[in-house]
């Protein structure tokens, strides 16, 4: 189909909006690369020069890219590496190994990995013969033979760095660092961590043979460029089949960022965190409310899903629990007051409960100590309350001292919530010292 | 119906059979929908659902998947005691038993991964896979590594796939510490009073209309809503009483509509049953089986703790329950007949805090145990191997805890770890009475 048959037409609005619906979630939840990366600037054009020298002219090179969750440290190397691709003879050259701390627990597991996706005379199929030592052996040798004119430079890519850090005697790290320093084949590593101490993780040996080249990505966004990231993430782009739609709807975005209830939920969201994966949680929810019979994002669904981002999901469970159990964890805040925090055990919240229940005339809470333990019980399964020491054979589960998980404020908020709450509960939580 | 499920890419008729199983739940199924998207879109990589015991979770995403076909494997956490098994049967959902016999036999992460990821290459997800894992907070004491890989699947194997995480512990008790990828929070609440009594309204006897079966679930709601909120539950106990319920009706005694006789009739049955069946007191068969004798007549479980000892081992318990209730101090003043002269305002001074009754049994040493129980043995006793072998079988019966084990012979310490109940009916069986010698009851 031509271009310009596809600007003509109309498609009818369900097709529009799952044409929408395509495009965006393939960007908030598959992570899908943006054409340019934003705001990074500086740090891509430092690593693509990195790599560039070690996939063109074959020097050894190694860098840590730091930054904390969501900043964009995978989405910055990998359209590093599809800008690379494109290149002709990088593309030729390269071989790659990415690795993951995750999924590469120990440098068995990572050693074979290697040793699969560099294609080794080992592998037959898809499986990797020889012990540790051998596939040690035989992946250095490999290296070790090569040279800097001759053989194809290997970019190691090393996601989750501060795991691999974890490994016994950190051999790994040593041997990759130890090829990049040394005259052998090229090799560039490449890690990628959340930690800024990682360089404290490394044994000092392996340290002093890394490059100490790191890329931060620290977020400078400020509030007006997070917003314009707002608008552009959900724009649609110019190749939208129906051209018509998407100018609709790009026009109602652009108003919709510049809502003033909207800007509130956004400032909000600032706020509290820069990252892109809380924000693209937060575009996600509100995507998720478009659909045919209501095709366009309006500022009460960015309130609706910031709200369901942010609601405390303590308050939420405390909802849910029965009046027995409430009345358990207000004798727990009362005597948290009284006693500054102590542990406490069964009896005590039991005798506290008492004392509430003789002060009233009617009392309509009449519980067996069983029935009041198995309320207790369910709390422990909540871990709304936890045991203050290890010990849990030993004592008798009455007297075995917990703690409360939760602060005053959360149960004092819970109780205001709560649906048809006993007034007399109320004013007994009220009380200060019961 | 008012919160009928729509969503496009889905068969209509297929949505109509899912919106009919999930009473109360529209609304939470209609997020989920939308939430997942059309089958071949991309979903969220990884979901959590949280709430109570009870409130449809699984019921729900279950049931979605099921009726509207889409590619699932549903795994239970109890039962992967070791993540292979759960490798495994993601594997065997999606790809068939070949591939899952490709699993090496004790596969790493990795392994997963790699096999997951071949095979997604021949077969590439044409609509979303779906992992549900339920009891989701035991993978915290899996593999360190297990939940963040997980959380981030999607990106790690490259193909349209989504997990769904079941947990009723809130997601900030999950989060490992040096963080992972953060997966969509969404809650379910609880029923409300109305929708618990809607849904126990629907499994209604046929031979009995439906008014008179919603005013017993009224009343059923009426005494156990204060304790318990647990569908199941409540399902349960409103199984097992309503044949009581009925019997005045079936004998001729009230007419369906005397709301009040029916209610005078059922409700001590219901309180007793709160104190019986809905402890695991006495177990459901039991209890269908009292219905013809009077009911409670039954012991419980609790009622068979009463344990037939010798003579001197129950003194000995007796003393040790002594040891760990009473402050040392005070022993002079109890055992000893000739004690010295002691103010009395000194002794009888405590207060509730530091009273042993709520705080819990004191250890002891071995010494004092002796000393109070030839204290309060009548007769002479010689302290024969028979009497330290009766010592430590007390342990090993679990009525005495030992509670250093740094030394077994020289000074062991224990700490008595019965009831006061127990320890009344044993004493009285040996006509001493315990009562007048616990300080907390001076």
């Amino acid at each position: 189909m031509s271009k310009r048959k596809a600007k003509d037409t109309h498609l009818p609005i369900g097709e529009c909006i799952t044409q929408v619906h395509h495009i965006l979630r393939k960007r908030f939840c598959h992570q899908q690369l943006p054409d340019a990366p934003e705001g990074v600037e500086a740090q891509h054009r430092h690593l693509m020069e990195l790599l560039k020298r070690t996939a063109v002219h074959g020097e050894s090179n190694s860098v840590l890219i730091v930054g904390p969750r969501g900043a964009g440290k995978t989405m910055l190397l990998r359209s590093v590496l599809r800008e690379l691709a494109e290149e002709k003879e990088v593309q030729k050259n390269l071989l790659q190994v990415h690795l993951n701390g995750l999924l590469q627990t120990d440098d068995r597991v990572a050693l074979k990995e290697i040793t699969r996706q560099l294609h080794l005379e080992n592998v037959v199929g898809d499986r990797v013969f020889g012990s540790f030592a051998e596939n040690l052996a035989f992946l250095l040798d490999a290296l070790r033979k090569g040279d800097r004119s001759s053989s194809r430079p290997v970019l190691f890519v090393l996601d989750e760095f501060d795991l691999f850090a974890h490994h016994k005697n950190q051999t790994l790290l040593y041997n990759l660092f130890d090829v990049s320093q040394s005259a052998q084949a090229p090799v560039a590593v490449v890690g990628l961590t959340c930690r800024l101490d990682v360089l404290e993780l490394l044994e000092k040996r392996v340290k002093s043979r890394f490059s100490h080249r790191q890329i931060h990505l620290l977020s400078t966004l400020t509030f007006p460029q997070y917003s314009e990231r707002v608008r552009a993430q959900l724009s649609l782009p110019d190749d939208f089949p129906d051209a018509k739609f998407a100018q609709q709807w790009n026009a109602a975005v652009t108003t919709l960022c510049e809502d003033k209830s909207v800007r509130d939920v956004l400032q909000r969201h600032f706020d509290s965190s820069k990252d892109f994966c809380s924000l693209h949680m937060l575009l996600m929810l509100c995507l998720s409310r478009v659909s045919v019979a209501k095709p366009t994002i309006t500022a009460a669904d960015f309130l609706d899903a910031s709200r369901s981002c942010l609601a405390d999901a303590k308050a939420n469970m405390l909802h849910g629990l029965s009046i027995l159990e409430l009345c358990l964890i207000i004798a727990m805040k009362h005597l948290n007051d009284v006693y500054e925090g102590e542990p406490f055990n069964l009896q005590m919240v039991q005798n506290e409960f008492r004392k509430f229940l003789q002060r009233k005339t009617n009392s309509m809470y009449n519980f067996e100590p069983p029935v009041i333990m198995k309320a207790f019980e369910h709390l422990q399964q909540l871990e709304l309350i936890q045991p203050a020491d290890g010990s849990s054979a030993k004592t008798q589960r009455e007297y075995r001292l917990m703690r409360l998980m939760l602060d005053h404020v959360q149960v004092m908020e819970a109780l205001q919530k709560y649906p048809q709450c006993p007034t007399d509960v109320k004013q007994w939580a009220m009380s200060a010292f019961a | 119906m008012a919160g009928r499920l729509e969503h496009p890419g889905y068969d209509e008729e297929k949505l109509r059979r899912v919106s009919e199983q999930l009473p109360c739940r529209e609304v939470q199924a209609g997020a989920l929908l939308s939430l997942m998207g059309q089958p071949q879109q991309y979903c969220y990589p990884s979901l959590f659902i949280y709430g109570h015991r009870a409130s449809g979770k699984s019921h729900v995403v279950n049931t979605l998947m099921k009726e509207l076909e889409l590619p699932h494997a549903t795994v239970s956490c109890v039962e992967c005691i070791s993540a292979a098994l759960l490798f495994e049967q993601v594997l065997l959902a999606f790809f068939g038993c070949d591939a899952a016999s490709l699993l090496p036999r004790s596969p790493s992460l990795s392994d997963f991964v790699r096999i997951y990821r071949q095979q997604a290459e021949q077969s590439p997800a044409e609509q979303t896979r779906y992992i549900i894992l339920e009891k989701a907070e035991l993978l915290r004491d899996a593999d360190a590594n297990l939940l963040p890989a997980l959380l981030r699947l999607q990106e790690l194997v490259d193909d349209n796939v989504s997990v769904i995480l079941l947990s009723e512990i809130v997601w900030d008790k999950f989060r490992p510490n040096t963080g992972c990828f953060e997966p969509l929070l969404l809650h379910f609440p609880d029923y409300s009073k109305g929708e618990l009594q809607q849904i126990l309204s629907k499994d209604r006897h046929p031979s009995y209309s439906a008014e008179f079966y919603s005013s017993y679930v009224h009343i059923l709601l009426g005494v156990f809503y204060a304790v318990c909120r647990d569908l199941r539950e409540l399902r349960h106990l409103a199984a097992l009483n309503f044949s009581k319920f009925c019997e005045p009706v079936a004998a001729g005694k009230a007419k369906e509509t005397d709301a009040h006789k029916l209610w005078k009739n059922i409700e001590p049955h219901l309180k007793k049953a709160m104190q019986t069946v809905y402890l695991r007191e006495v177990s459901s068969l039991q209890w269908e089986q009292m219905e013809e004798h009077d009911a409670g007549a039954l012991r419980g479980l609790s009622a068979h703790t009463h344990v037939e000892l010798p003579y001197y081992s129950k003194f000995l318990l007796i003393a040790a329950y002594l040891a760990s209730y009473n402050p040392a101090r005070t022993d002079k003043r109890f055992f000893v007949k000739h004690h010295g002269k002691i103010k009395k305002t000194n002794f009888l001074k405590k207060n509730e805090k530091t009273s042993n009754h709520l705080l819990g049994p004191k250890p002891f040493p071995l010494d004092r145990l002796l000393a109070i129980f030839y204290s309060v043995v009548d007769s002479r006793v010689a302290p024969t191997a028979s009497i330290f072998s009766q010592i430590s079988s007390l342990v090993t019966l679990q009525l005495l805890a030992l509670v250093s084990h740094d030394d077994q012979l020289d000074t062991p310490k224990y700490k008595c770890a019965v009831s006061l109940d127990f320890i009344s009916a044993i004493s009285r069986t040996v006509n001493f009475d315990i009562v007048k010698y616990l300080y907390d009851f001076l």
